[in-house]
């Protein structure tokens, strides 16, 4: 199947299992095409693995184009690898050289726990939006769609927070392994949105608590998060977040706080 | 056996709300008394799971990935449609169903549509609800762009993300459940059957893709929201674990499979580059609203586009077909899908590709760069720009892209009623899984409203009359049945353990593929639809003694979960090109060669062909009994379709 010329030795860390020791084991990489995506390269080495009779390479990978946000592997000390503002995925075999050493270890982070190899348990996050990320609408409203007019610029910064793909990059990028980026993004497409006043206090509330309940660390306002975001999640949404999270511990109680609308 | 699709008598606007007053209820206090098995969480499986569990009932939710979220409904990129006429052009519900039937090439229910079209307000009202971004206009209401097959603007987008905002928006109404108690959501857990009790479905088993446990989990209904089949040909559109196994289990448990051969080949995909690749790229069709799509005159220049001599953009003028607006002047480059893929591929068939390997055409944007300014089109576009460059290396600002059709979409799948209820009673088929509203062509930005219009606004209705005749008494998780289905799984997986030969399962399933889009794809003759049945067979035959499976059931065993969907394909792909074979019409995605008007379009023929093909499995290595459900049009007349 190999059909470029470029060779490669790839350092991977392998672990049966969250509760088995890991370590780096070796291998090569030949014929890379730089036309590959990185995930098309361990594919390769997989099919040969799997020839030799060994075990492939764990990792977690769906969509393929940037958007489930399932796949990880933090690469050359990189979160989603060297370039900017792409997941795994998308990263192409062009952006290394023949010849290079690769190394590869999975999202480190307390609450981000190694399943096998380089895949890790997300399902955090799926309880920190568990917690209070929604809107409380059941289904059949009869609101017509245009009856709130949203200013573009307000539909627009929603959008930019609502485009996390919750791949955890921001926590695996962080010295603490804090998930601030993450959660302030959830906290932030709701909270600037009309349809999301009536629960912004306690959404944030409870959003944060169970962040900590996780174990996640806190932030420290270094940036990595934001400078590995593979879609540039700005850390203005950390400002609001905090910002709205001090506002309902100090001033407003559930259920008695003024009406807001539309954002800051 | 007849199939009964329980389409309600009356004039085509009042058939669902006539039907809604005739569904059986169950009463509030009675509905905590049901469990309800989902198996998916993309937009119909999630939208259902969550309605459901605000309506009272007790849901379990299945998906395979690490979250609900990531399901592949995520990755639609264009927008979705809806009746809502807010550019006052002239849309309505009737024009909806009507484009919708039309696209279809006439093989789809008039009843159906027309419910599709009327629920899609509700929808988009649903979404703004939840907090779902859409773009907006600067007065701050919703802007529409145009998508192919229609001459209004009816698609709401958001960026190029909309498929993600949706899910998002259907992921925390999910979410919501969960965290009252109503929904308990297993993830990274994939269906391997059905249980069936007394012929209803009562059950399914499951492997936990951690630690391999087989378990059997009961319900009074199941819903399969399970996505489309279109991995078959191994490169497609779909998400790596996209996979056919949890309908085609339900196949195998007597579910019909409702025109298996009906397959969307989407026009706009960047081409394939080597047999490394493992999956195709969308470019989405919203790009056709300023994209201008073209392939040299002659054979001479692709020749030297091809190797590089010549740049697409010193190719003059005149030297250029914009083969769409020359032979489509009022649908332009916004014809349907299928037309737009076909011909494609008939400039590639006259040697007029371009690219290293010519097999692509051009997607030109340099008029609308210069028209619009590189700012206006980047804000439209620029993720689907920054994809293209992030894999082909190639700045689409500066040079036109290449792109080659590729498989999209199944408008096949499991035969469902008006209900979304199979013929097996209980078990339910929602969304890209089941047949129902697409005919043999799907209109751009039409799948995601139907998964959101079966999730949130038709099954909420339908399964409660199911519900309410079955009464509450609990299900028996002791019924033999439920073991034995369980035995069953457990011997499937150790007879794939046991393979240890020399050739991959991807491998195989890459052949697959390769058999696939060469006899069944764009173009399908009789002669070799046949061969291509004894290749698959062959294949098949061969899997099952020289595959390798590597690994043990009792831990993350990808190489396991791939065997297993592999091995369903062989099975599917050999079904689906009997269906090709018997429908020797071309109609939509389905283009028979022996079956053109003197043009070169797609010749239906009604008079043999106005019909659903259900198959009904037989038992292993039998051929399937095809059932026939007669397409009735009282509304619509049947034309030969025109976009000129």
């Amino acid at each position: 199947m190999s059909q470029g010329n470029m060779n490669l030795t790839l350092k991977v860390w392998r672990q049966k299992n969250a509760t088995t020791k890991g370590a780096f084991v070796t291998y090569k990489a030949e014929g890379i095409s730089p036309d590959m995506s990185f995930l098309e390269m361990l594919d390769v080495v997989n099919e040969g693995l799997i020839h030799k009779g060994e075990e492939p390479i764990h990792f977690d990978h769906d969509c393929r184009e940037g958007i489930c946000g399932m796949c990880s592997l933090y690469i050359n000390g990189h979160p989603h690898g060297p370039k900017g503002a792409i997941t795994t995925c998308q990263l192409h075999m062009r952006t290394f050289h023949d010849g290079e050493i690769i190394v590869i270890e999975p999202w480190r982070a307390a609450a981000f726990p190694v399943i096998k190899d380089l895949a890790v348990d997300r399902s955090s996050f799926d309880r920190i939006q568990q917690a209070g990320g929604f809107v409380s609408v059941n289904t059949g409203v009869t609101i017509d769609a245009n009856a709130i007019p949203i200013p573009k610029v307000i539909a627009d910064e929603a959008f930019n927070s609502a485009t996390c793909i919750g791949c955890g990059a921001c926590v695996a990028a962080c010295k603490n392994a804090s998930a601030m980026l993450f959660v302030s993004a959830k906290v932030s497409q709701l909270g600037v949105l009309p349809q999301g006043q009536p629960e912004r206090w306690s959404r944030v509330q409870a959003m944060v608590a169970q962040m900590d309940a996780e174990g996640f660390g806190n932030c420290t306002n270094t940036g990595a998060c934001e400078a590995e975001c593979p879609k540039e999640i700005k850390m203005t949404n950390i400002s609001r977040m905090n910002n709205d999270y001090f506002s309902a511990k100090l001033f407003r109680q559930e259920g008695v706080h003024e009406h807001a609308t539309g954002g800051e | 056996m007849t199939l009964d699709a329980k389409i309600p008598a009356g004039p085509l606007a009042e058939k669902w709300s006539k039907h809604k007053f005739n569904l059986k209820l169950v009463n509030p206090a009675n509905k905590r008394k049901y469990d309800v098995i989902v198996v998916g969480t993309g937009l119909a499986g999630g939208a259902a799971a969550a309605s459901l569990a605000e309506l009272g009932y007790n849901v379990k939710a299945f998906c395979f990935q690490d979250s609900p979220r990531r399901a592949h409904s995520i990755a639609a990129q264009g927008g979705i449609n809806a009746a809502k006429n807010y550019q006052n052009d002239g849309d309505s519900v009737y024009r909806l169903f009507y484009d919708t039937i039309k696209g279809g090439d006439y093989r789809s229910r008039e009843g159906n549509v027309y419910r599709l079209a009327e629920v899609s307000v509700n929808i988009i009202d649903q979404c703004v609800a939840q907090g779902v971004p859409f773009a907006r206009e600067y007065g701050g209401l919703l802007d529409n762009r145009s998508f192919g097959g229609a001459q209004v603007s009816r698609t709401f987008y958001a960026r190029g993300q909309t498929g993600q905002q949706l899910l998002l928006g259907a992921y925390s109404a999910l979410n919501r459940q969960i965290h009252l108690g109503k929904v308990k959501m297993y993830t990274r857990t994939e269906m391997l059957d059905v249980v069936m009790v007394d012929g209803h479905a009562k059950g399914i088993v499951t492997r936990n893709l951690i630690d391999g446990k087989i378990e059997t989990h009961t319900g009074h209904a199941v819903l399969l929201a399970t996505g489309g089949y279109g991995n078959v040909f191994f490169l497609s559109t779909n998400a790596i674990g996209s996979n056919v196994t949890a309908a085609w289990r339900a196949h195998k448990r007597g579910a019909f499979f409702a025109n298996p051969c009906y397959t969307q080949i989407h026009p706009t995909c960047i081409p394939v580059t080597g047999d490394h690749q493992s999956k195709l790229t969308l470019m989405s069709e919203s790009l056709r609203n300023d994209g201008r799509v073209w392939a040299p005159k002659t054979v001479e220049i692709a020749k030297k586009l091809q190797t590089g001599e010549l740049k697409a953009n010193q190719v003059k003028e005149e030297d250029r077909d914009y083969f769409l607006e020359r032979k489509y002047p009022s649908f332009g480059n916004l014809v349907p899908r299928d037309v737009a893929s076909r011909n494609a591929k008939e400039m590639v068939d006259e040697h007029r590709g371009v690219g290293g390997s010519g097999i692509a055409v051009f997607l030109d944007f340099a008029d609308a760069i210069h028209r619009l300014g590189r700012d206006a089109v980047s804000a439209k576009y620029g993720n689907l720009f920054d994809m293209y460059y992030q894999i082909t290396n190639e700045d689409p600002y500066t040079q036109p892209m290449r792109i080659y059709p590729a498989v999209h979409y199944t408008m096949g799948g499991l035969w469902v009623d008006y209900n979304l209820m199979t013929n097996v009673p209980g078990l339910y088929a929602l969304g890209e899984c089941n047949f129902s509203d697409h005919g043999a062509n799907r209109l751009g930005a039409s799948a995601l409203m139907q998964g959101l219009a079966d999730g949130y606004f038709v099954i909420p209705y339908t399964l409660g009359d199911y519900l309410a005749t079955i009464g509450p008494k609990p299900v028996d998780s002791k019924h033999p049945a439920f073991e034995q289905t369980k035995q069953d799984v457990m011997a499937r997986i150790n007879k794939l353990l046991s393979l240890k030969g020399t050739k991959t399962v991807v491998e195989y399933h890459r052949d697959l593929g390769h058999i696939m889009w060469e006899y069944c794809g764009m173009a399908r003759t009789a002669e070799g639809l046949i061969k291509a049945k004894g290749l698959i067979s062959a294949l098949r035959a061969d899997f099952w003694k020289n595959a390798i499976v590597v690994g043990e059931n009792e831990e993350v065993n990808p190489a396991l979960e791939r065997a297993g969907r592999v091995a369903d394909f062989l099975e599917l792909g050999e079904l689906m090109v009997d269906d090709a074979l018997q429908r020797k019409e071309s109609c939509g995605g389905h283009f028979r060669l022996e079956s053109q008007t003197p043009e070169g379009e797609a010749l239906r023929d009604d008079e043999h062909f106005a019909f659903v093909a259900a198959w009904e499995y037989q038992g292993d290595n039998q051929p399937e009994k095809l059932n026939k459900e007669m397409l009735d049009f009282e509304f619509v007349h049947l034309t030969q379709r025109s976009y000129k």
